[in-house]
């Protein structure tokens, strides 16, 4: 299908808004926008990080969600207590796929789910005892642990307990950190403010933990990696790249990260960024605090991974600098050849996206070195300053729908009829019984790595095994198989 | 009276960024800026005003620091 004009975008939103009663209609329209790169300021034609509208189906999760499920969850030698009832960690328990070396249960413990399980007179009496004794419990169980995190559930917050009391005295006690994070769900309006208090609990609780002390050998090229969560092993596929280049990275936050590597931060010399919109804070807390300068960085497809080794290069010397064109120069027989068998089978196919907190841009280059096209995308939690960054990345006239409900995007399918959906498992089934192939971008659908340039052959062979695959012919239903599938659909539309 | 986190871009400009805001602007110009006196109205580049106090000398950036907003009753 070719691609809509700008006017027939504009029209496409309007009609997809006009099912709306008034009140709902004036909000959404402010969520959805065709995309304008002439356009420096996304505030001009997005609404970002407002509170969804009850009523239309949300992907968005809560604050609970971002502090434990991204920020701290994957910090692997700590124990992180999802304190409250039982529900809110198990049912997202080892979800996000954060690969971790490591014994698990008993020197990490990334994939167990630990939670304080409150019982009605917890509520009632307050869950303060409970706390103190789980942290006994947890010393006495698992000894190797090297810290423990309180991860507030809702009810935490509406009791008034005093976790950070309870902190306090356990720190004293077992003389490792013990962290206290009021990341109760119904703060803000979804995960995002959740990765912000917990990006404020570390610098709270565990940055300052080495100040003063300089045994740690440091070199002039130490780095952090920073908001790479190392979903199906991203952060490996990343960290090779960089030390083959020439530093050395000290940290990994916080994807098979540990306490230790994030006390010592502080004494490295660039932090390097890959989600922005989970990490940016902490990122700008050490700018002020330690003088330690950051960028962003992206590690999706060849091209953006030699502009960035090139844009981190040039923040180092000379060694650096050769060390970042010889890693480019290595892999450049493996990235051609990649491309060279994948692009013929892909070339021209128009994507779509959905997802959260820096794939809907980040992501835009590595389609684009397979030949294909991002018509669509949109963040479930991004802000102004997302989507500032998205408008140069994204084509002119294509879609951006902010906080998109499932009736919203489903609608925008059936019109634009991408040959790609990269969403979340919650889409995931929808849109592949509509006949649409669809990978999913936050978990890789069980695969991965896909940063770096081995994460980059992966990410091709999926690509193609999922779009190019025989069963989407299969898909059509039997009184309509003289017309081709995407006709069938369209027509039920 | 917004907090802002100020830091130099590599072109040397001023950044000027309001976390609560989501916020993130380059500075057209600051009223002082000199070695001796720094601060003053800034103007960011979509067009809002900011006031800081004027301090004696450069401010050691990156560094957070008060702001009035000058041309909007928020
Ligand atoms: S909103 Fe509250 S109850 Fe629901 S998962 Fe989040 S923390 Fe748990």
């Amino acid at each position: 299908m070719a691609a809509l004009t700008r006017e027939e975008t504009e029209a496409l939103i309007q009609e997809v808004l006009e099912i709306y009663p008034e009140q709902a209609r004036k909000d959404r329209a402010k969520h959805l926008a065709v995309n304008d790169q002439s356009l420096e300021k996304s505030n001009k034609c997005i609404t970002s990080n407002r509170k969804s509208q009850p009523g239309t189906m949300t992907i968005r999760g809560c604050a609970y969600a971002g502090s434990k499920g991204v920020v701290w969850g994957p910090i692997k030698d700590m124990i992180h207590i999802s304190h409250g009832p039982v529900g809110c960690g198990q049912y997202s328990r080892a979800g996000r796929r954060n690969y971790y070396v490591g014994t698990t249960g008993i020197n990490t413990f990334g994939t167990m789910n630990f939670t304080s399980d409150f019982q009605e007179k917890d509520i009632v009496f307050g869950g303060d005892k409970k706390l103190a004794k789980i942290m006994n419990e947890i010393e006495g169980l698992f000894p190797l642990n090297k810290g423990i995190s309180i991860q507030s559930e809702c009810p935490i917050g509406l009791i008034g307990d005093d976790i950070e009391a309870v902190a306090k005295k356990a720190n004293k006690e077992i003389g490792k950190p013990v962290v206290p994070v009021r990341c109760e769900g119904f703060r803000g309006v979804s995960q995002s403010l959740g990765h912000h208090i917990a990006n404020d609990a570390i610098r709270d609780w565990v940055l300052e933990n080495r100040d003063g002390d300089d045994s740690f050998p440091t070199t002039p090229y130490d780095v952090a990696v920073i908001g790479d969560y190392n979903i199906g092993g991203d952060a490996w596929a990343s960290r090779t790249l960089l030390e083959e280049m020439g530093l050395r990275v000290v940290a990994q936050w916080s994807g098979d990260g540990t306490i230790a590597e994030m006390e010592k931060t502080p004494k490295v010399k660039l932090n390097l960024i890959h989600c922005y919109r989970s990490m940016n804070y902490i990122a700008r807390h050490m700018e002020e605090k330690y003088k330690i300068p950051w960028i962003e960085y992206n590690f999706f497809g060849p091209t953006k991974i030699a502009e960035s080794l090139r844009k981190i290069a040039a923040l180092f010397d000379e060694t650096i600098q050769a060390g970042a064109e010889k890693v480019i120069a290595k892999y450049q027989a493996e990235y051609d050849a990649v491309i060279a068998k994948y692009k013929p089978r892909l070339t021209g196919k128009r994507v779509m996206l959905y997802v959260g907190g820096l794939r809907p841009r980040h992501v835009i280059g590595a389609y684009e070195d397979l030949g294909m096209e991002v018509v669509g995308t949109g963040y479930e939690f991004g802000h102004n300053d997302d989507y500032d960054r998205t408008i140069k990345e994204m084509g002119n006239a294509t879609l951006i729908y902010d906080d998109v409900t499932g009736y919203e995007f489903e609608e925008f399918v059936k019109r634009v009829q991408p040959d790609l959906i990269g969403s979340g498992i919650k889409e995931k089934y929808i849109f592949q019984k509509m006949g649409i192939p669809f990978r999913q971008m936050h978990s890789w659908d069980y695969s991965g790595p896909y940063h770096g340039y081995d994460g980059f052959a992966i990410f091709a062979r999926d690509m193609d095994m999922t779009l190019n695959n025989p069963c989407w012919k299969q898909v059509k239903v039997p009184w309509k198989t003289e017309e081709s599938p995407k006709v069938a659909i369209a027509a039920s539309a | 009276m917004p907090s802002v986190m100020l830091k130099k871009n590599t072109e040397g400009k001023l950044v000027f960024y309001v976390p609560k805001k989501d916020l993130e602007e380059v500075a057209e110009s600051v009223e002082f800026d000199s070695p001796e006196k720094w601060g003053g109205e800034v103007l960011l580049s979509d067009g809002s005003k900011y006031y800081f106090e004027p301090i004696d000398g450069q401010p050691d950036f990156p560094v957070t620091l008060r702001a009035k907003r000058l041309d909007s009753g928020e």
